[in-house]
């Protein structure tokens, strides 16, 4: 069963159109377009927590949104236990997967409705894919929801409003949400990053618990390396747009491959006084996603730059242990195999 | 030596129709010049309202209810608003504002924006005041020709480096910076945060750094304040707050954040919720969340007192008879 692929995502594009005003339509030739995802590949197996790291607008969220088809995709395939999300054109189908794929916002300030109650808003998903029917056992099934996520006693939230909540009670009403039709795929994005620390690892364990009571495979979408240890069995590196490195959690951070990973863990700051002080290892800003740099997206800020880097793509390579690099460093080394579809 | 900052049993409540919120309540610490302390602390614990006491940048409806706060033997809670004004704001005790970087004017050029803010607090030309605010740009590394920029044409990071220019822009004595990288990416935030340690050092500035992130204070703070529902619960020099931490909470909170360091380590959590301030529980205002609460903390409220002859102070009764 571990060895079940749940959610394959093949080569997958999305760009996103600027709209220019008249005048510069006439004038361009080319409409410019934000390469926000640009020919991403990943599976997630069954019950597996895959996660995608990366800095703001590197596209790990419009990655997650795209798997449960929030958006549609350029260019390239989703599939859910072997059906084309992208093929299915029709939204009731497209409703009826709903069912077993879930998303939970970053946000539980903006995704919550302000005017439903907390019972109606669990709920909604019930309601809409019509799982249970009688009045009943939609209470039954919302109180048990809540149990899971340790609001408790549920009468005491269930007709509350979100404002009456505190930000950690708001996402756990989220999960309870997106836990209550029992989803065989979950997309979480950030779903802790706007709660504090001592709450957040609280709403942590109980997403792990129900992950592995009902075995949900999960994309799990964070800016926070640290964090993805605790969280994920393997993990993506993106920049701009690519997965840069992919591998078991562990591996990666111990001993990352690519100079942008090493970066991204050299610079996250360590809750110990003794260990080391902040290193800075690259310089700049990531650069904009409309024009992004040819070759490596890298280039530009990486200390290991080659002349090759700066023409060519590197191609996604597999090394040691299930591990992949995108980077021109290994490219004669060891003579790893080429993929191009990888695990 | 006699600190540059010393705040002691300082009181601020917020009126509001259902009562006062005891958002700062009894709090001391003291700075000394060139030290930097971490006031570190969940949201609403009371850390940015400390600060805006303070610099007394409080709303209408904020009251100092008692305790002093003394920068260089002068009491700041006595002076009028005026005095504080002319005085202190900026020349002496500067701040960089959480989320300041997207509070910049969006029509004038950051350069503008600096000579502002010194031509206010200073007597000098604005020529005179735009050379400086190139050469503030060059501190924090920018180029000096930057200052012609608009907030715009500038990222994430080189505004938050505008906006800690602006803080230095009347050579003050201490700092307080709020949350001065939260917005910011891991990679800018490093960047950033390098940037505002090697000024504090270069310039012998103090420093008063409120974060909710344990992780930055540690690796750039001498001291560390924790609070905990507007009252400081352990204080004292960094390495034994972190190393040998005795309140439970302080020690929950630490083992709460992630470490890409080291061996992986479960991270533990804190049953229930702050309390609200409007009613905080009696007694130790941790007690509800407490694993070790006795019958005392119920009842009682703990006092903030010192290990032995260390620095560090605890408020809880498992220390002390």
């Amino acid at each position: 069963m571990e060895n079940e692929v749940a959610v394959e995502v093949q080569n997958l594009v999305k760009h996103f159109e600027i709209k220019l005003g008249f005048f510069k339509t006439l004038i361009s030739k080319e409409m410019p377009v934000v390469h926000a995802v640009d020919d991403v590949s990943f599976k997630i197996m069954r019950g597996e927590i895959f996660g995608l790291v990366g800095e703001s607008g590197c596209g790990k969220t419009t990655t997650g949104r795209a798997l449960v088809r929030l958006i549609d995709p350029t260019e390239g395939k989703v599939f859910f236990q072997g059906t084309d999300l992208a093929s299915l054109p029709l939204e009731s189908e497209i409703r009826k997967l709903r069912r077993r794929m879930q998303i939970i916002f970053q946000d539980p300030y903006e995704s919550l409705n302000p005017r439903m109650s907390i019972f109606d808003i669990i709920a909604e998903p019930l309601r809409i894919q019509k799982v249970v029917k009688k009045e009943e056992e939609i209470h039954e099934r919302v109180a048990k929801a809540m149990e899971d996520l340790d609001l408790i006693p549920p009468d005491e939230f269930m007709y509350r409003f979100p404002h009456e909540l505190s930000g950690g009670q708001r996402q756990r009403v989220a999960i309870a949400r997106a836990f209550v039709l029992r989803p065989e795929f979950l997309v979480a994005d950030e779903p802790v990053s706007m709660l504090d620390a001592s709450i957040r690892s609280e709403v942590l364990k109980l997403l792990l618990d129900l992950q592995e009571r009902l075995h949900t495979s999960f994309l799990y979408i964070t800016h926070d390396i640290a964090l993805s240890r605790h969280m994920c069995d393997r993990i993506g590196v993106m920049y701009l747009g690519k997965i840069v490195e992919k591998g078991p959690t562990e591996y990666v951070i111990q001993k990352p491959l690519h100079p942008y990973t090493e970066a991204l863990i050299a610079a996250v700051p360590v809750p110990d006084t003794t260990a080391r002080r902040i290193e800075v290892v690259i310089k700049g800003e990531v650069p904009s996603a409309i024009n992004p740099p040819s070759g490596c997206r890298f280039h530009t800020r990486c200390p290991h730059v080659m002349e090759i880097c700066r023409k060519e793509e590197p191609p996604m390579l597999r090394m040691e242990k299930n591990r992949y690099v995108a980077c021109h460093l290994y490219g004669n080394s060891k003579s790893p195999k080429k993929t191009d579809v990888t695990s | 030596m006699e600190p540059l900052l010393k705040v002691e049993n300082l009181k601020m409540y917020y009126e509001t129709i259902r009562g006062y919120v005891k958002a700062v309540d009894d709090i001391s610490f003291d700075l000394s010049k060139r030290e930097a302390l971490g006031l570190a602390g969940e949201s609403g614990c009371g850390k940015t309202s400390a600060a805006l006491t303070i610099l007394r940048l409080l709303p209408s409806n904020a009251k100092i209810i008692g305790g002093s706060v003394t920068l260089d033997g002068e009491n700041l809670v006595g002076l009028s608003d005026k005095e504080i004004r002319e005085k202190i704001r900026w020349k002496r005790i500067s701040m960089i504002f959480q989320g300041a970087m997207n509070a910049l004017h969006p029509t004038y050029t950051v350069g503008d924006q600096i000579v502002e803010a010194i031509v206010k607090h200073e007597n000098v030309g604005k020529g005179e005041a735009m050379e400086r605010a190139g050469q503030l740009l060059e501190l924090v590394g920018m180029k000096p020709s930057r200052v012609k920029r608009y907030p715009h044409e500038l990222s994430g990071g080189m505004k938050q480096r505008t906006v800690t220019a602006m803080a230095l822009a009347c050579n003050p004595d201490l700092i307080i910076a709020d949350e001065p990288t939260t917005a910011l990416d891991v990679i800018v935030q490093a960047q950033v945060l390098k940037v505002i340690k090697e000024l504090k050092e270069r310039l012998e500035i103090s420093m008063i750094l409120i974060s909710h992130d344990l992780s930055m204070i540690a690796e750039t703070c001498e001291k560390a304040a924790i609070m905990y529902a507007g009252k400081i619960v352990e204080y004292g020099d960094i390495v034994p707050v972190f190393k040998e931490s005795l309140h439970p909470y302080t020690k929950k909170l630490i083992t709460a954040f992630p470490s890409v360091l080291g061996p992986r380590t479960e991270l533990s959590s804190i049953h229930g919720f702050p309390p609200d301030l409007l009613k905080p529980p009696p007694g130790c205002r941790f007690h509800p969340r407490c694993p070790q609460a006795m019958e005392i903390c119920r009842k009682e409220e703990p006092p903030l007192k010192r290990i032995g002859n260390t620095e560090q102070a605890v408020a809880c009764y498992l220390y002390g008879e």
